[in-house]
C-alpha cells in the first residue's frame, strides 16, 4: 500500500440514478448509489444479475448502451464530474486513465485480428506508444500478465489461446496505458476456478506494485471479501450495505447481505451446519431408498434386484476419434480413461473437475446417451449394454433420468410447462389424462412452483424456475437415479443455494440417488457423500466427502480446494 | 487496514427502502405466450404486416372474385379495338390485339400467384424433409443429400427451367390452365429446393444438439419421435421466413419465364404473357400502359410477398423475443 496517506478519493460516485428506456417504459437499474475508491486500492461490489453492479461500471466508464444515461447525481474522478462531462472528454479518460477489464474473454478479442495487433492498437490509441516501440511493449505487456513465451505469443491469434490466456491479454491490454482504475466486471466468472484464482493472484500482485485500483464486479460474496479491502453490496439497483469487507462477512446487518453471506457457496461449504444438515438428509433418504429397493426386488415390472449399489461403472472408457494432420488420419482422444465408480442407493456422488476433464461424458454413458469404447455401467445389477428389448430400455428411462446444466436449452421452448412435465408421463403412457393433471400438479408442488404456471412457456420463467420444471420432468417418472449435469452451475447464488435446498429435500423425501457433475468443489459439500475428482478423463482421487476437504491426498485436489473463493475467510457465526 | 477513509465508513440502507424480495418469485398475473402466440403478438402491431396484409387481400380478391374488378372478358379482342384509349369500364384501354387492359391483369393474377403459392409449397415441404433428414442424421445421408442439393444449387434456376419446359412442353403439347401451371411449377421446385434444404439442415444441426432433446431422450423418446415432436418444430421459424420471401421470387421467374415465351402458354391470361407482348410498345415508345399496367400488378404483388416475409422475419427473429 503506496498510498496510504492519500486522503483525496480517486473515484466517488455520488447519489448516481441510472433509467434505461424500454419502450415506453423508464426503468431505474442503478437508484442513488454512492461509492468511493482511493488510490491503489481494491473496491468489489457485489450483487446478484440484475442488482445493477454492471451498470454502475459502465457509468462510471461512460460505456452505457444507447437507451442508457445517467439522470441524476454525479461520478466524480480524480475532482471531475465525468458523469456529465462532454463525449470527447470521456473518451479522453478511457483507457488512459479507466482501464476495462470484461466479462467474457471468449467475445472480447477479435478473432481476425493477432492478440498483439489489438493489445498495440490500445497503446496508439491512447498515444502511449507507437510502430516499433509499441510492439515492443506489447511484448512486455504480455509478459507482465503473466504469458510466457510473450513475443511468439503476440502472433497468434485469439483462437490459439485458452480462456485463461485471452483473460490474461485481456488484462495486458486493460492496463496497457497505465490508467490509474481498473475496472474488472467478472473478470474470471467463464473460467475454471484453478485457473480463476492464478488470474486474480496475478491482477493482485500486478495492481500492487503499479498502484492500480481496482473496482471488482463480482457475484462471488468469497471472491470479493478475499480480493478487496471494501466491499459494496447492491440489490435491486441500490446499494444495501458497504463497509469494509472482513467486518460485512463476519457480521452482516442488511437482511439481503445476511442472506447472501448464509447461502454463498463458497462460504457455507466450510460450515459445520451444512454437514450436518447433509448427513441427516442421507440418513433420512438411506431409509427410504432401502424400502423402495425391497420393492424392487420383488417387482417384475422394474428393471433391477434391489442392490444397494444402484450404479457401478467399471472400467468407463470412452475414445473420441479427432481430425489428424492429414485427411485420411485420426488422432484417438482418451474423453474418459479408465473410471470405475459405485452410487450407493439413497447416497450422492459428486464428479468434480474442470472443463474437459470428461465428468461430463461419464453422466452421458451412465445416462446411456453416448455408448462407450469400452467397460460396464451396471443399473441395479444389469448391465446397460444388455437391454436390448425395449421393454427393458423404457425401463432403464423410467428409473434413471437427468437435470441438465443450461436452463435456457433444457426445455423445449415451443412446449408449455405443462407439456413438459406430461411428456415422461406420455411417453410411458402412464395413467389417464385426469391422473397425468394431477401428478403435473403434485410435481409443481414439489419443486415449489405454483400451478398457475402450467400454462406457461419455458421464455416466462426464469433461469431458476425452468431448473424447477426440468426437475418436476426428471422426477414424473418416479426414478430411483436422478443424474444432475452441471444442474446449479448457471444460477445465481442464491437461487443456487435454493435449488441445492430442493434437491436435498427430494433426496430425503424419495429416497433418490444423485450423480452429481460439477466443476464447483464448494457446493459439493453441501449436497455430497462421495467425491470424484477427475482431471484430464481419469480419475485423481475418489473418497468420502470430509475425507477430500479435510484430508485431501493429491496435490490436484488441494489445488481445487485452495481455489475455493474466500474459504479461508474466518467467519462470524 | 484498520483506518477507514471517509466515505468508506460502514453504511447500511434502512431495511425499508429495499426489502427484502423472495428469492426467485414467479410472477403468478402474467399471461401465458409460447412463440408462436408472441409472434402474433409483434405482427399486429406492425405497419409492415398490415401493408402486406392489405395488398394480398386485395390480390386474392382479384384471383376469387375478378368480376368485382371488371366486367370485360380478358380474352375477347377485337382488332378494331387495339390500342384504343381508356373509355367507360375500360379504364387503361386495349391492348393491340384489341383485349382490355384491366380485365387481363385482373384475370392474370390467378396464373401467377398460382404459381407462386404451389412452388413455395412444394419446396417447402421437399426442403424441410430433405433438410432435416440430412441435419438429423448426418454422416453419409448428410453427404449425400448435402452434395446432391449443391448439384441442384449450382445450376442457375432460369436457365435449368427453359431446359425442363422445352423438354415438357414437347412432351405435352395440348393442356390447360392447371396443366400449363404445373409445368411451370415442376420445374421451378425442382431447382429450387436446395435453398430450404440448406437453411432447414443448418436449424436442425443447431437444435439437436440443445439439452432439451437429450432429456427427452432420456424419457425414452425415440429418434423419430424426437425429430417430428423437438427438432421440426423448432427448426421451422427460419424456413417459413425464407419460404415467404422466396414466394415474390417464384412470382418473378414465372414472369421471365412467359416474358421469354417459355411458362404459361399464349392462351393461359398471365402478366409474363402480357409483359411479353407489350415488348414491341417498349421501343415505338407509345402506349406504354399496356406494358405498365400488368407490370405494376406484378411489382405490387411481389412487394406485398417481401413485405409479409419482412414482418414474419422481424416477428420470429430470436433476437426480438425476450430471453
Amino acid at each position: 500500500m503506496n498510498a496510504v496517506n492519500d486522503t483525496t478519493p480517486l473515484l466517488q460516485v455520488k447519489n448516481l440514478t441510472v433509467g434505461f428506456r424500454a419502450g415506453k417504459e423508464l426503468l431505474t437499474a442503478v437508484d442513488g448509489a454512492d461509492l468511493t475508491i482511493y488510490r491503489g486500492q481494491t473496491v468489489a461490489i457485489v450483487g446478484e444479475s440484475g442488482s445493477g453492479k454492471s451498470t454502475l461500471a459502465h457509468a462510471v466508464i461512460g460505456l452505457l448502451p444507447g437507451n442508457g444515461h445517467v439522470s441524476g447525481g454525479e461520478i466524480l474522478f480524480d475532482g471531475n464530474d465525468i458523469a456529465h462531462a462532454r463525449k470527447d472528454a470521456i473518451m479522453a479518460l478511457r483507457g488512459s486513465s479507466i482501464g476495462l477489464v470484461p466479462q467474457d474473454p471468449m467475445s472480447n478479442l477479435n478473432p481476425l485480428w493477432r492478440v498483439g495487433t489489438q493489445i498495440k492498437e490500445a497503446l496508439v490509441a491512447n498515444g502511449v506508444a507507437k510502430g516499433a516501440a509499441a510492439d515492443q511493449r506489447v511484448v512486455e505487456l504480455l509478459e507482465e500478465a503473466g504469458l510466457p513465451d510473450a513475443e511468439r505469443r503476440a502472433r497468434q491469434y485469439p483462437h490459439e489461446f485458452s480462456g485463461g490466456m485471452r483473460q490474461r491479454a485481456l488484462i495486458a491490454m486493460g492496463l496497457a496505458a497505465r490508467p490509474q482504475l481498473l475496472i474488472a466486471d467478472e473478470p474470471t466468472s467463464a473460467l475454471d476456478v484453478t485457473v480463476q484464482k492464478q488470474i486474480l493472484d496475478h491482477l493482485d500482485q500486478l495492481t500492487d506494485t503499479l498502484g492500480v485500483a481496482v473496482m471488482l464486479i463480482t457475484h462471488d460474496l468469497g471472491l470479493a471479501a478475499e480480493r478487496a479491502d471494501h466491499l459494496v453490496v447492491m440489490y435491486r439497483g441500490r446499494v444495501v450495505e458497504s463497509g469494509p469487507a472482513l467486518d460485512i462477512l463476519q457480521d452482516p446487518q442488511h437482511p439481503y447481505t445476511k442472506r447472501l453471506v448464509s447461502s454463498a457457496p463458497s462460504l457455507a461449504s466450510q460450515r459445520l451446519s451444512s454437514q450436518r444438515a447433509r448427513a441427516e438428509v442421507r440418513e433420512q433418504a438411506v431409509q427410504t431408498a432401502a424400502e423402495i429397493a425391497a420393492e424392487v426386488s420383488h417387482s417384475e415390472s422394474q428393471l433391477g434386484e434391489g442392490r444397494d449399489d444402484i450404479v457401478v461403472v467399471e472400467n468407463l472408457t470412452k475414445i473420441f476419434k479427432l481430425r489428424g494432420a492429414k485427411p485420411w488420419q485420426s488422432v484417438d482422444f482418451a474423453a474418459v480413461d479408465d473410471v470405475s465408480f459405485r452410487l450407493r442407493r439413497g447416497t450422492t456422488t459428486a464428479i468434480v473437475g474442470e472443463s474437459g476433464s470428461g465428468k461430463s461424458t461419464v453422466a452421458r454413458m451412465v445416462l446411456d446417451l453416448l455408448p462407450p469404447t469400452s467397460g460396464t455401467v451396471m443399473f441395479d445389477g444389469k448391465n446397460l449394454r444388455d437391454l436390448k428389448s425395449k421393454t427393458d430400455r423404457l425401463r432403464l428411462r423410467r428409473q434413471m433420468q437427468p437435470v441438465f446444466q443450461n436452463p435456457y436449452a433444457s426445455l423445449d421452448p415451443l412446449y408449455s410447462i405443462y407439456q413438459s412435465i406430461a411428456e415422461p408421463l406420455n411417453t410411458h403412457d402412464v395413467g389417464t389424462k385426469k391422473e397425468r393433471e394431477a401428478k403435473v400438479r403434485d410435481l409443481l408442488d414439489k419443486v415449489s412452483l405454483p400451478t398457475t404456471v402450467m400454462s406457461r412457456y419455458p421464455g416466462e420463467l426464469s433461469g431458476g424456475q425452468r431448473q424447477r420444471v426440468a426437475i418436476a420432468r426428471a422426477l414424473a417418472l418416479d426414478p430411483e437415479v436422478v443424474i444432475c449435469d452441471e444442474a446449479v452451475s448457471a444460477l445465481d447464488v442464491l437461487v443456487q443455494a435454493q435449488i441445492l435446498e430442493l434437491l436435498n429435500d427430494l433426496q430425503a423425501e424419495l429416497g433418490l440417488s444423485y450423480l452429481f457433475i460439477t466443476h464447483d468443489l464448494a457446493v459439493v459439500r453441501q449436497i455430497a457423500d462421495n467425491v470424484l475428482v477427475m482431471q484430464n478423463g481419469k480419475v485423481v482421487e475418489s473418497s468420502s466427502v470430509s475425507e477430500v476437504f479435510d484430508n485431501p491426498r493429491e496435490a490436484y485436489t488441494q489445488r481445487l480446494l485452495d481455489a475455493i473463493p474466500g474459504g479461508s475467510i474466518p467467519l462470524g457465526a | 487496514m484498520s483506518d477507514i477513509r471517509p466515505g468508506q465508513e460502514r453504511y447500511v440502507a434502512p431495511i425499508d427502502e429495499t426489502p427484502l424480495r423472495a428469492i426467485d418469485a414467479v410472477n403468478v398475473d402474467a399471461v401465458p405466450e409460447n412463440q408462436w402466440k408472441e409472434a402474433w403478438k409483434r405482427l399486429r402491431t406492425s405497419v409492415l404486416f398490415w401493408l402486406a396484409t392489405g395488398i394480398l387481400l386485395v390480390i386474392a380478391a382479384m384471383i376469387f372474385f375478378p368480376s368485382l374488378f371488371t366486367g370485360a372478358d380478358p380474352k375477347s379482342a377485337d382488332l378494331m379495338n387495339s390500342f384504343s384509349p381508356p373509355s367507360d369500364g375500360h379504364p387503361f384501354g386495349y391492348t393491340q390485339q384489341g383485349a382490355d387492359v384491366w380485365a387481363r391483369t385482373v384475370h392474370g393474377a390467378r396464373a401467377s400467384v398460382a404459381v407462386g403459392v404451389l412452388t413455395t409449397i412444394i419446396v417447402a415441404v421437399l426442403g424441410i424433409i430433405t433438410g432435416a433428414i440430412a441435419g438429423f442424421y448426418g454422416g453419409i445421408v448428410d453427404t449425400l443429400i448435402s452434395r446432391f442439393s449443391d448439384i441442384f444449387f449450382s445450376i442457375p434456376l432460369l436457365l435449368a427451367c427453359i431446359v425442363v419446359i422445352s423438354v415438357l412442353n414437347n412432351t405435352f403439347p395440348e393442356r390447360g390452365f392447371w396443366g400449363s401451371v404445373f409445368v411451370v411449377v415442376a420445374a421451378l421446385s425442382l431447382f429450387a429446393w436446395p435453398q430450404i434444404t440448406r437453411q432447414m439442415r443448418g436449424a436442425v444441426l443447431e437444435i439437436k444438439n440443445l439439452e432439451f432433446v437429450d432429456a427427452a431422450t432420456a424419457i425414452g423418446a425415440s429418434k423419430m419421435k424426437n425429430l417430428r415432436r423437438h427438432i421440426v418444430p423448432n427448426a421451422l421459424a427460419p424456413v417459413i421466413v425464407a419460404s415467404t420471401i422466396s414466394l415474390g421470387v417464384f412470382i418473378v421467374a414465372e414472369s421471365s419465364l412467359s416474358f421469354l415465351g417459355l411458362g404459361l402458354p399464349a392462351n393461359v391470361v398471365s402478366w409474363g404473357n402480357d409483359i411479353s407482348a407489350a415488348q414491341s410498345q417498349v421501343r415505338s415508345g407509345q402506349n406504354l400502359q399496356v406494358m405498365f399496367v400488368p407490370a405494376a400488378a406484378l411489382a405490387i404483388t411481389v412487394l406485398g410477398f417481401i413485405l409479409l416475409g419482412e414482418a414474419v422475419r422481424e416477428a420470429l427473429d430470436p433476437k426480438a423475443r425476450k430471453k
